[in-house]
């Protein structure tokens, strides 16, 4: 009887000790703080895995060369970097609480992180509300500016609106609208509607395909019916692949019909294949082909530990982003988020794609608008650039004509 | 009455492991972890119902977990907007309120409809299905296909749901900041006594009569038919409360991890549910939270330590858990029971618990 009553017991103590052991070994480094010791802690989250780890994995090594390069030199403060490299998964709730946790267990002094919008709506709330950093790397649609982000990558009127100058000064007057179905492509195209509307341009057509589409014919034959001077694509990921290869079997090469594309780089080029390609048109801020000191030395680093591997404007905002938050912190003497904040306004250095400033309102960046045929190589060749870094303007408020869009 | 008593023992002390060890152990961020692994066990538990005792094998429970959340993050959206448009209608350029958001900014209809809405899509596709005899692998690609379709709608009407980005952003949770630790301390509660009521009332049914005549059903459906029953029926009510489950499960994980989103809903989330239930047991309904909570953990743990290659390991535990314990690690637990008793030979072996399900006859020595 005895023995009967005593052996659950036993197992009722014995089971949550056990899955204490398991999961209560956190409670002990809640006291680490992200500057404490000798080094600094700094979150470094993209998709290492899932559909979007293909682009985002390049991001994540080019802002670990940042690091180095940072630590080679001594690191921020007299501190070296310590990266807490985490995987987001490409799944935006994951990269919330990954994010939470390298705001309040790594007790991280910034993070870089995010590429797709979802995933950087999906951390804004977190950075927001625990006040902690989050530098964005990724061209995206704009309208928005949260307080505890700082992005790197173009807003609308540093790659979509010089985009569409150019096919402007090109004389292309009607125009079919390609997109994958999200956010970006959706809000782009909004724009692209009240640009066109006040240039005297016409949209032809407006289609929307799911993520990792890859069948076009239809929508060639619509393009085909249609007969528009040029397309602007903002499609995403492998439905970049289907849509080239079928444009061009169906006889329509970059000479009869250009396409102006924002989110193909050079790693894209790789998988659409060159000959499928060629020739097309895409804008960006920074080509691995662009000139000067500073970026032959980032490329040379980049290729030194990836062999064969092409840099890309994504993976460059991300690289210039670790630089301008160490600048940040130097000039704050703190890794102090609200210090940091404050010292960034109005930091210039020298980055592969030239000269970049923090703009301190917007916590954008100045950034020089380039347009870029694809050569034969896989790399991209620059054909038009603003004559200057231009200022960010993620609402379009100095353009009369994007009154009514936000 | 050991038995009987050592059900009583376990169920108590992990409830003081989860509401009252736990609680003081973990940092608050940890603590929201877990509460995000208690509302999948919510949703595996319901799975434990469907499929460990029912043998509805339910690839699509992602569709009944999204109904909910989406209801409420639907009420949350509204509430933070007061009046205005929530902010991803604003850019994703809707100009008027959709008619189908209305309803939810009153928190009484947008909580009912967690529930309802789930139970009545359950319901209305269970008389479709069950009744037409549909089982077995047609009816799990069938709802594996309903999670696809799902995703495809929520995605395509981005005005309406918020696209993939989902719904998120939310500043107001009932009154309290979603991010404040007093908050997530407080949801995590919410989460483990939601938990704790439903495994209860499951496995009153289980015990129940009806539980009974679902086991039948389960392991012989034509033979409960000849006796006069209607499996039909007994299958519709069963899926439907599983359903009802993951949309209680889907409301609370938008409080608790702050974002609903079709990423969460699809074919892969909804597998992932049911590979957690088969690791846990099936056919032990604390089986299924067990797998639930261990594999959201390794997910968190080896991701954690691991950040190139955590889903190798994860798979690997799969793999192993699969190959080695087919029954899960409820099942491991009750054989290894079985030996310790078969070799003191002191007492016959006890009746297993809580499913009665859970042992085949040539298990039992003579």
């Amino acid at each position: 009887m005895r023995k009967k009553f005593f052996r659950p017991l036993a197992a009722a103590l014995v089971l949550p000790a056990a899955l204490l052991t398991a999961c209560g070994g956190e409670s002990g480094d809640t006291a680490e703080a992200g500057a404490a010791g000798n080094t600094i802690k700094v979150g470094v989250l993209h998709s290492l895995s899932g559909t979007m780890s293909i682009s985002e994995v390049t991001v994540k090594n080019s802002e670990l060369l940042a690091i180095e390069e940072i630590n080679a030199k001594g690191g921020v403060l007299g501190k070296k970097l310590e990266p807490v490299v985490e995987d987001g998964a490409s799944d935006w709730p994951t990269f919330a609480q990954k994010a939470q946790k390298l705001i309040k267990k790594d007790k991280v002094a910034t993070v870089f992180g995010g590429w797709t919008s979802a995933s950087r709506k999906a951390m804004l709330p977190v950075f927001e509300r625990n006040k902690a950093l989050l530098w964005y790397p990724v061209q995206y649609e704009g309208l928005e500016s949260s307080p505890y982000i700082f992005y790197t990558g173009a807003t609308t009127n540093q790659q979509i609106v010089p985009g569409l100058d150019y096919l402007k000064e090109k004389g292309k007057k009607k125009i079919y609208l390609v997109g994958s179905d999200y956010v970006f492509p959706r809000t782009a195209n909004k724009i692209i509607k009240a640009y066109a509307k006040a240039n005297g341009m016409q949209i032809l057509g407006e289609e929307y395909t799911p993520l990792g589409h890859t069948e076009y014919s239809t929508l060639v034959n619509k393009i085909s019916d249609a007969k528009p001077d040029a397309v602007f694509n903002t499609l995403n990921g492998d439905s970049n692949v289907a849509f080239f290869k079928q444009l061009k079997s169906a006889g329509f090469d970059a000479a009869k019909l250009p396409v102006m594309s924002v989110s193909i780089a050079e790693e894209e080029v790789k998988g659409i294949g060159v000959p499928n390609i060629e020739g097309q048109l895409v804008a960006w801020n920074y080509y691995q082909t662009t000139s000067g000191a500073t970026n032959d030395a980032f490329v040379k680093a980049f290729q030194a530990k990836h062999k064969g591997a092409v840099t890309s404007d994504p993976m460059e905002a991300g690289y210039n982003a670790v630089h301008l938050w160490a600048a940040a912190a130097e000039k704050a003497g703190s890794v102090e988020v609200e210090a940091v904040k404050k010292a960034a306004a109005g930091i210039s250095l020298d980055l592969p794609e030239g000269k970049v400033t923090i703009d301190g309102p917007t916590q954008h960046v100045y950034k020089t608008a380039r347009i870029g045929v694809i050569g034969k190589d896989g790399l991209i060749k620059e054909v038009w650039s603003s004559k200057e870094p231009i200022k960010p303007d993620p609402y379009l408020k100095s353009y009369p004509w994007a009154s009514g869009l936000s | 009455m050991s038995d009987r008593l050592r059900g009583y023992t376990l169920f108590a002390s992990i409830s003081l492991l989860i509401l009252v060890v736990a609680p003081l152990a973990l940092p608050a961020f940890r603590l929201d972890e877990l509460a995000k692994y208690l509302c999948f066990a919510i949703a595996a538990l319901g799975i434990g119902l469907a499929w460990g005792q029912g043998g509805m094998l339910t690839l699509g429970q992602g569709v009944f977990f999204g109904l909910g959340g989406y209801a409420m993050g639907m009420y949350l959206k509204l509430h933070d907007a007061g009046g205005d448009l929530p902010d991803f209608m604003v850019w994703s350029g809707v100009e008027k309120l959709p008619a189908l958001w209305g309803p939810f900014g009153n928190p009484v209809v947008a909580i009912g409809a967690v529930i309802v809405v789930p139970v009545a899509i359950a319901t209305l596709l269970g008389v479709l299905v069950f009744r037409q005899r549909v089982r077995g692998a047609y009816f799990a690609i069938l709802t594996q296909a309903l999670a696809a379709a799902f995703v495809i709608l929520l995605v395509g009407q981005q005005g309406l749901t918020g696209g993939t980005n989902g719904l998120t952003n939310f500043y107001d949770v009932f009154g309290r900041d979603p991010e404040a630790e007093s908050t997530q301390r407080g949801l995590y509660f919410v989460t483990a006594i939601v938990l704790g009521v439903l495994y209860l009332g499951a496995r009153q049914l289980v015990k129940s009569r009806f539980g009974r005549l679902l086991v039948a059903v389960r392991d012989g459906e034509d033979r409960v038919r000849f006796l006069g029953y209607n499996p039909a029926t007994v299958k519709t009510i069963t899926f439907a409360v599983s359903a009802g489950m993951a949309g209680i499960a889907g409301a609370l994980f938008v409080p608790v991890v702050g974002i609903i989103s079709p990423s969460l809903l699809g074919v892969v989330p909804s597998l992932e549910l049911v590979v957690a239930v088969a690791v846990g047991g099936r056919y032990a309904l604390a089986g299924a939270i067990l797998g639930a909570v261990a594999m959201n953990y390794a997910k968190t743990a080896f991701s954690e330590e691991w950040a190139g290659g955590w889903l190798y390991l994860q798979g690997a535990l799969f793999i192993l858990v699969m190959t080695l314990a087919p029954r899960g690690a409820v099942g491991v637990y009750q054989q290894a029971r079985d030996a310790l008793a078969r070799r003191r030979g002191d007492r016959p072996p006890p009746e297993p618990e809580p499913a009665p399900a859970v042992k085949t006859p040539k298990e039992v020595p003579a």
